[in-house]
């Protein structure tokens, strides 16, 4: 027997959701801040950890630098970034009326 | 907005946070009357034995009442998980004996280098929140290898994806079977195969029953557990040691005692045991402290490796499934990683205090004074060495620096025994670790039960087999790949951490660059993506496997004469080595003068020569320095290298695909099904 998602059942015509010059600016814009958050991702992951050796000298708290930044510097920034990324996307689905309604 | 009005739709959702919190406050006041119990006289076994069996009796009692026969709810909790919970659930699914038991040992013995685990098991939610998750809960199917069959047309590409998927969730979930026994053997005085299969038993009750439903609400639950066992010794310690009970903030000044005792042993000629660092704080540090490039290259290597596994482990992109909308599924992404932060950035605390109170307490005093603790952890561990291996090496009665050696996966679970805080502390962390291991562990057979039934039974091989058929034969294959991992666990335990390295290895090198070419280069064509995959599945699991188990083998194909020589002599030395690898080893030294450069010796030399270390009791080879648990640094370009370049010869995809592309990309409007019909059935 056919089970059916509920809620899910097919809703009208599967045609797109929005007209193409909006999908496409949607796009683009989604790109643009997908590049920034894994520019962010690369810089969080691997820069500041190169420079560990040279930062480690510095100690605050008691902790070398370049230990903290990986111990917690950086973990910090990852998780602050998704919570500012997702703000940010639901911002540019509303900008161009994508959002799930 | 879909968080509250499906809230008030639905009164189970609704209540989640009463029902939650009232669990939590119903185990914190179990942990105080076994508190009290212990306080009153009643014997530690006891404590271990509540513990065990009424955290792993809730579970149960969870999986029980969870119970679904509906297809939705069996696959994928039937898309109504808020992005919170969801984060909770991945969290749990996410932390496993690895993390939860593995990482502070290793912490513990590798210093600096330990973080890379830190690192690498965080940032790839980065990668799963921009790249993946909310594309693949647009696509809106089942599971991870059938994104891969409707986006690349059928079964070829959904075949290899579930070949990757089933290795590397094989190799993972060994790992947690593993993390079971030790705790099991441990704190129910069993031997460690059968511990294995009580762990079992554990396992199944919740997946086989409820499916993602009833694995989803026990993860949370079992999310709240192990957070509190995790944390609290922390605290505790912390505030013993430095008298603030932050232990995240505090463990600094730990770490400057540790660099204090560390040079004080130095100064007394003391050496570190084998595969612990002498210098804990030190990046990249060699053996005698001075910065090494390979072993920064490997910590990068392995960072890279580890994050790009998160992003394609399929029992964690499949708990995205799961969220009732696109915008959930990224909210969710953030929450579960702020939920496995909690633990992450606890970690390097639990293991710099651990390492405090060993070097203080513990090093210099005479071994036949030594605390009651250490017995309890000096039974055999399949490795054939105690747990905690006390060695007098030499003969002075004194328990020096290098003789102090604790294995790193019991390093978590010593520690409130070492800091001599009540065994209810223990229990609670052994409840916590069970936790870490049961839930992963579940996720993982449930992936791996669902690739084998939903893909290959039911997509591939009876295309009408009744839903009840297709829940029940997931069922009887869920038992069946978890009776073949416990036996593999029971008979070749191996270190926890080390394991699944490798299935993030795999699984990276598998699966990563076609999900994330699939959804961001539209004119990704089927072969390439199929040739794609199988060529980073074979290249990583070939070199994982050639390296790791015929590594003498591999260097006398990649090395140059010098390094097969010194290559031969590590197998040599090597007592428990297998006849045949020491005949061998034998030979090619009798003949050291007529040996010749291996035939691909010219790849490792272009830019560093192809060298061996002695790892886990076998000689492992290492092509440009890189240790094979970072083997998908190799494996993971030339994926993407091959998917482009393939892609760019072959005719693009139909316009069909490509629109149905554009509109997984775009939130809004329902789930997107390339066969519309099938996946609501």
């Amino acid at each position: 027997m056919p089970l059916v998602e509920a809620g899910r059942e097919p809703r009208g015509a599967p045609a797109a959701a929005v007209d193409v010059t909006t999908g496409r600016a949607y796009w683009k814009k989604t790109s643009g801040l997908m590049w920034t958050v894994l520019a962010l991702w690369f810089f969080a992951s691997f820069v500041v950890h190169a420079f560990a050796p040279a930062i480690n000298h510095i100690h605050i708290l008691g902790f070398p630098l370049g230990f903290y930044m990986a111990a917690q510097g950086s973990l910090v920034i990852f998780v602050v970034g998704l919570f500012w990324f997702a703000r940010r996307q639901n911002q540019i689905d509303e900008e161009f009326g994508v959002q799930e309604d | 907005m879909s968080a509250s009005t499906q809230g008030a739709k639905d009164p189970f959702i609704a209540s989640l946070g009463k029902i939650y919190a009232g669990y939590t406050g119903g185990f914190a006041v179990f942990v105080v009357l076994l508190a009290i119990l212990e306080q009153m006289g009643v014997p530690d076994r006891i404590i271990g034995y509540l513990f065990v069996f009424l955290t792993i009796g809730v579970y149960a009692y969870i999986g029980i009442i969870s119970r679904t026969a509906a297809v939705a709810e069996y696959y994928v909790a039937g898309r109504r998980v808020p992005a919170l919970y969801n984060g909770m659930a991945t969290g749990s699914d996410w932390m496993s004996a690895a993390s939860f038991i593995g990482m502070a040992g290793s912490l513990y013995a590798l210093g600096y280098g330990g973080l890379a685990f830190i690192l690498g098991w965080t940032g790839g939610y980065m990668l799963v929140a921009i790249l993946l998750a909310p594309y693949l809960r647009k696509f809106g199917q089942y599971t991870v290898p059938d994104f891969l069959g409707a986006r690349y047309g059928g079964n070829v590409a959904r075949l290899i994806g579930v070949v990757v998927l089933l290795t590397a969730s094989f190799v993972y979930v060994v790992a947690q079977i593993v993390g079971v026994g030790i705790i099991t053997q441990r704190f129910l005085d069993v031997s460690f195969t059968v511990a294995v299969f009580l762990g079992l038993a554990g396992i199944l009750v919740c997946s086989m029953l409820g499916g993602m439903r009833a694995v989803t609400w026990t993860q949370v639950a079992q999310y709240i557990i192990l957070i509190i066992a995790y944390l609290i010794p922390a605290i505790l310690m912390s505030a013993k040691i430095s008298g603030v009970p932050v232990p995240q903030l505090m463990y600094g000044f730990a770490l400057e005692r540790i660099e204090g005792l560390e040079n004080t042993f130095r100064a007394a000629g003391m050496t570190p045991p084998p595969g612990v660092t002498g210098f804990h704080t030190t990046p990249f540090a060699d053996a005698r402290g001075n910065f090494s490039w390979p072993v920064a290259v490997n910590f990068f290597a392995l960072v890279f490796c580890l994050m790009l596994g998160t992003a394609a482990l399929p029992h964690i992109l499949m708990r995205y499934f799961t969220t009732p909308s696109v915008r959930e599924a990224r909210q969710s992404v953030a929450w579960s990683l702020f939920f496995i932060f909690l633990l992450y950035f606890t970690a390097p605390a639990y293991a710099a205090f651990a390492k405090v109170e060993i070097y203080q307490n513990i090093i210099g005093q005479p071994i036949a004074a030594l605390p009651e603790w250490i017995k309890n952890w000096q039974i055999i561990s399949p490795y054939g060495t105690p747990w905690v291996n006390i060695v007098d090496a030499n003969g002075d009665g004194i328990l020096q620096w290098g003789e102090f050696r604790i294995h790193p996966d019991v390093v978590v679970l010593a520690t409130p025994e070492i800091a001599g805080m009540p065994y209810v502390i223990a229990g609670l962390v052994a409840a916590g670790g069970l936790a870490a291991a049961l839930s992963t562990a579940d996720g993982l057979l449930l992936a791996l039960a669902n690739a084998l039934s939903h893909d290959v039974y039911y997509k591939m091989i009876d295309r009408h087999a009744p839903t009840q058929r297709r829940l029940v034969i997931s069922r009887v294959l869920l038992l069946v790949v978890a009776v073949l991992a416990a036996w593999t666990a029971g008979n070749m335990g191996a270190d926890i951490l080390f394991l699944v390295a490798w299935a993030f290895s795999i699984a990276a090198a598998g699966l990563f660059a076609a999900l994330v070419m699939g959804v961001w280069y539209k004119k990704t064509t089927n072969i390439a993506a199929a040739l794609g995959m199988a060529v980073g599945y074979v290249v990583t699991f070939g070199y994982l496997l050639h390296t790791e188990f015929f590594g003498l083998d591999f260097i006398q194909l990649f090395g140059s004469k010098d390094a097969i020589l010194a290559a031969a002599r590590q197998a040599a030395a090597i007592a428990t080595a297998p006849e045949e690898l020491k005949a061998e080893a034998a030979a090619l030294i009798a003949n050291a003068a007529t040996l010749k450069d291996g035939a691909l010796s010219f790849i490792g030399n272009a830019i560093m020569p192809t060298d061996s270390v002695v790892l886990r009791g076998r000689v492992v080879g290492r092509l440009w320095g890189i240790n094979n648990i970072s083997g998908a640094i190799f494996g993971v370009p030339i994926s993407f290298l091959v998917i482009y370049l393939v892609s760019k010869i072959t005719p693009a995809p139909s316009q069909a695909m490509q629109d149905f592309i554009d509109d997984i990309r775009i939130p809004r409007g329902s789930v997107r099904l390339v066969d519309r019909q099938e996946a609501v059935e």
